[in-house]
């Protein structure tokens, strides 16, 4: 009874595993075959890489994958010094008018930006912003999400360490640079890996603010190239699908348990 | 030390950001963007073109963006204009000209083109083409890449069903009949796609059944007029009633694959697809005028050229030169021979390369023939919403969510109340 | 108060509104003025060639309540967000009994539970477009060795949303598990033997220990999903773009069409409020419970 119960979940789990990668695995395998191999699922069909060949030479993607690092980078950056001086201020300073301030912080959790657009394309545009990769960033640098976290991680960091720090003659950044970012390297690990994989596959904000190639980031150029319009078929957006998805795809399969660490990290408060 | 770092850190930023939001320029630049709505690597036909204009022209230098499907375009030039951003120029709908004359964005051609020599070339267009980007008694927006609405048909199918290859169907009747006799278990005799442009195909229909879909001045439209209801009924029923259509909607950007791989044995689809459809076709195929009912017609379709309003006289005139340059004869025969589109002007059907084409390939024709009965494409003022509704209207009827008649009031009410601030 | 300590809080203060101001700068110009500019302007006319501008109270809502469009999109997003939450929640749940249990192949399992979560919504849509293509898809493809007709997944008002709403569940359901897994590491593993001793059946164990014990996370997740059925919108612009005759269309993608293709932006202001007016009220109602939770911590 207990053997089959046991086999029951077990075959339950894979089974869901399965349906779970089936559509990675089956754009895979279109990807590597001919169109009409794959349309007619010709599951012995030989194998080729065209398609990737001619997806490659469709689009400007080495454009498009410097557009995304450069993004995710320049956001990280941003959100790192900003979360940090932010966190940092909330965690352990005193001035009047904090808690206040921190209550309009955390009401930015539920303001998304997403919800914002228009008016933040409007702003984007006011600070000549518009089309460029600064643009798509800014809006996410001071994160809520990163000011709590830092906030959190900063306070509990034992006082008498700041203290000493202090008393061997740092100033305020330098015992925040010195004492309470190492501290917090795990946190900084853990939001680093959410905010790169958060805006590696970010969307519709690019989509709104990115006009040229010279901006625009993979997701936004793959949709453009996926358009039905642009004449590509299924076996060819596959394996511009997988082209895209792969650095981060990789990433994920190699560092898989500290991925998971960092969601687990950054998602539970 | 330490501290130092972190200031030296946020100034690289800085730096950085300085550098990813400005971009340098030196002689007249030029950014425009275009649209692509049918098959083939069409983005290096145009980069080619415009390579080959930069060349003649070494004191312009053009950035052509491609920038999705024609709303999308739509979407990108007006933001870039609303964000400060440079275009001087654009290929978009040919319909959008209502929309950027009332949002004043775009300058009529009439105040660039000044020489002699200017306006023959205004006047060097084939007319139906012109059809939409006259208004008001000036020319607004000039023909690139242009199309009717033909029918491909796939011949050796025709033969296995006992139908007459050279013969496709001249009449709605006729239609029904030999769609009939082309569907089987595995292929339908006909689809015409209802996702991306519905509109457009329905005004095919509409037009054949003797009715235009709007006004002249693009204030009114017509989409409650009986003749409209039933043209919608009549596309309904070729799925509910003689089986040779698919139920629900038929999507545009598959429709191609779907007629390559033998789904069906005719579709309606963009002229702009031809060379597509030739380089990956394995079977004999066809290519005709749509049928008639009370007349025969199809709308226009495609996408002009606009000069926008916030430019300079250099960039205004480069812009034209441009232009010019795109639609010569030469040039748009080459691009009717790249991509199925028509020459935009009768002179380009002179030139020995297309001459040669159409000997070799008469299907390229089909289109321009069909110009004789061609009328304007669907636009009016608040165009993309007014489009919107009729879209929804014509799925939600083929689809069988509404009944014609009560789908096509509907967008008719939502478009008078749209209109009614216009009139 | 000795004036050393008047000087020194006062540097204090001066020093953490420094170490605030970037961050609060960019919340004001990226959330702050924006929410307050969106209302404004929700309450002004569009401007045209013909009329200009002018401030029409809250007539812009008022249209919006007459366009049969936004009725439909509220439902589809009410349904949107009635079933990928509650389905969501207990797909991640099973995910995290099996992945956390002793099964085989168990990091298998894990990471390909997980793998969707890594993956841009965009590209996602692109490998479940391969499945729901009429006549070429893989459904149609294996439907057709069973003699099932062609179904047109995408295309029919009937079943687009629901094909829409199966991609959200794919793409989130491994995300949430993550948290249920975490959760279920602190249960304490005597409690398991204890019931194992008092002879209570696995399916008692769950549902009298382990569910409650789950709750505060069960709380949590809904939350996120919540807001993903407002934010997850970006796979209608390849599988639908709302359609077919705005059966799959969703606010958030509404928003957009509004403002960036319609040109309304008032419009698009006066439903970016009500999100907001709705977003509020969720958030009221977290922060409450989460210091009822910090209560008890």
């Amino acid at each position: 009874m207990k053997g089959l119960t046991k086999f029951l979940d077990s075959f339950g789990a894979i089974l869901l595993a399965i349906i779970w990668v089936a559509p990675l695995l089956f754009a895979f395998w279109a990807a590597t075959h001919s169109t009409s191999d794959a349309v007619n699922l010709k599951l012995f069909s030989p194998w080729t890489f065209d398609n990737f060949r001619v997806a490659w030479a469709g689009a400007p993607w080495l454009q498009y994958f410097v557009n995304t690092f450069l993004l995710v980078t320049v956001i990280l950056v941003g959100q790192f010094i900003l979360t940090t001086l932010a966190g940092f201020a909330f965690a352990q300073m005193d001035f009047p008018g904090k808690d206040f301030v921190f209550i309009l912080v955390l009401m930015q959790l539920f303001i998304l930006p997403e919800v914002l657009i228009v008016e933040n394309y409007a702003m984007v545009s006011r600070l000549g912003l518009f089309d460029s990769i600064l643009g798509v960033g800014m809006p996410y640098m001071a994160s809520a999400f990163g000011i709590f976290l830092m906030r959190q991680s900063f306070k509990s960091v034992p006082i008498e360490l700041h203290e000493a720090a202090r008393i061997e003659g740092c100033g305020l950044l330098g015992i925040l640079w010195r004492v309470y970012v190492p501290l917090a390297k795990p946190t900084y690990i853990a939001y680093g890996l959410v905010s790169v994989s958060t805006h590696w596959n970010n969307f519709l904000w690019p989509l709104i603010v990115t006009n040229s190639p010279d901006t625009r980031p993979l997701t936004v150029g793959l949709s453009i190239f996926g358009a039905p319009e642009n004449g590509v078929d299924i076996s060819i957006i596959s394996a511009a699908t997988m082209m895209s998805i792969a650095p981060l795809l990789i990433a994920f399969l190699i560092f898989q348990r500290q991925f998971v660490q960092a969601f687990l990290r950054a998602g539970i408060k | 030390m330490r501290l130092y770092s972190t200031t030296a850190g946020l100034g690289l930023a800085a730096a950085m950001a300085v550098g990813l939001a400005t971009s340098a320029s030196a002689e007249t630049e030029l950014t425009m963007y275009y649209p692509i709505a049918v098959g083939g690597a069409l983005t290096e036909v145009v980069d080619g073109i415009v390579a080959d204009f930069e060349a003649e022209n070494p004191d312009i230098k053009v950035n052509a963006i491609y920038s999705g499907n024609y709303d999308d375009t739509r979407v990108r030039a007006l933001s870039a204009l609303a964000s400060g951003e440079p275009a001087q120029l654009a290929v978009m709908f040919s319909i959008d000209a209502y929309d950027l004359i009332e949002q004043d964005i775009i300058i009529p051609f009439d105040d660039v083109a000044t020489t002699e020599a200017d306006k023959e070339w205004l006047d060097s267009f084939y007319p139906a083409l012109m059809a939409n980007g006259r208004i008001e008694g000036k020319t607004w927006g000039i023909p690139f890449q242009r199309s009717t609405i033909v029918a491909y048909y796939n011949k050796d199918m025709f033969r296995a069903a006992g139908l007459d290859p050279e013969s496709p169907p001249k009449t709605w009747d006729e239609l029904v009949e030999m769609g009939k006799a082309l569907t089987t278990d595995d292929t339908y005799g006909l689809m015409i796609p209802s996702t991306g442009y519905p509109y457009w195909m329905f005004q095919a229909l509409a037009i054949q059944n003797g009715k235009e879909l709007m006004s002249g001045d693009g204030l009114t439209t017509y989409f409650d007029d009986p003749a409209v209801v039933e043209a919608l009924e009549f596309w309904k029923s070729l799925s509910t009633e003689h089986g040779i259509m698919p139920k629900g909607t038929v999507e545009w950007g598959t429709l191609r694959q779907a007629f390559l791989e033998g789904q069906t044995a005719m579709m309606w689809h963009s002229t702009g697809n031809l060379t597509a459809v030739k380089n990956a076709a394995t079977f004999d195929f066809g290519v005709a005028m749509l049928p008639a009912n009370v007349r025969p017609g199809s709308p226009t379709g495609g996408g002009n050229f606009y000069i926008f309003k916030d430019t300079t006289d250099e960039e205004r005139a480069a812009a034209l030169k441009l232009i010019q340059f795109m639609t010569s004869p030469e040039r748009a025969a080459e691009w009717s021979i790249a991509t199925g589109y028509m020459g935009v002007s009768p002179a380009a059907y002179e030139t020995e390369a297309l001459k040669a084409y159409t000997e070799e390939f008469p299907p390229a024709l089909v289109a321009r023939d069909q110009l004789e009965v061609a009328v304007a494409e669907f636009s009016t003022f608040e165009t993309a919403r007014v489009r919107e509704g009729l879209n929804n209207a014509i799925q939600a009827a083929l689809t069988g969510a509404k009944e014609p008649a009560e789908a096509l009031a509907e967008a008719q009410a939502a478009a008078e109340r749209l209109l009614r601030a216009y009139q | 108060m000795s004036a050393n300590a008047k000087l020194k809080r006062r540097r204090q203060a001066i020093y953490g509104w420094l170490m605030l101001s970037p961050a609060a700068v960019l919340l004001t110009l990226f959330a702050f003025y924006p929410s307050v500019a969106t209302l404004w302007s929700s309450l002004f006319s569009r401007g045209t060639r013909r009329n200009p501008s002018e401030f029409v109270g809250f007539e812009n809502y008022s249209y919006l309540f007459e366009d049969p469009t936004f009725w439909t999109v509220v439902k589809n997003n009410l349904l949107y967000a009635g079933v990928t939450i509650p389905v969501s929640i207990f797909i991640a749940l099973a995910m995290a009994l099996w992945a956390n249990g002793k099964i085989r192949a168990r990091s298998f399992v894990r990471t390909a539970y997980f793998t969707p979560t890594v993956l841009p919504m965009i590209a996602a849509a692109n490998l479940w477009l391969f499945f729901y293509t009429p006549g070429l898809g893989v459904f149609d493809q294996i439907g057709s060795l069973f003699g099932l007709p062609s179904v047109n997944w995408l295309g029919q008002p009937e079943t687009a949303l629901w094909a829409i709403i199966i991609v959200t569940i794919w793409k989130e359901s491994g995300f949430f598990m993550i948290f249920y897994l975490a959760a279920l590491q602190t249960i304490p593993e005597d409690l398991k033997e204890a019931a194992d001793i008092e002879g209570a059946s696995r399916w008692t164990y769950t549902r009298r220990i382990v569910l409650p014990l789950l709750m505060p996370t069960t709380l949590f997740i809904a939350v996120n999903a919540m807001i993903n059925s407002v934010k997850l919108i970006d796979h209608l612009f390849i599988l639908t773009k709302g359609g077919p005759s705005d059966a799959s269309k969703l606010i958030l993608y509404y928003i957009w069409e509004l403002a960036f293709a319609f040109f309304d932006s008032p419009s698009a202001a006066a439903l970016t409020i009500l999100v907001i007016a709705v977003l509020g009220i969720v958030a009221a109602i977290q922060f409450l419970y989460l210091d009822r939770r910090t209560h008890y911590q």
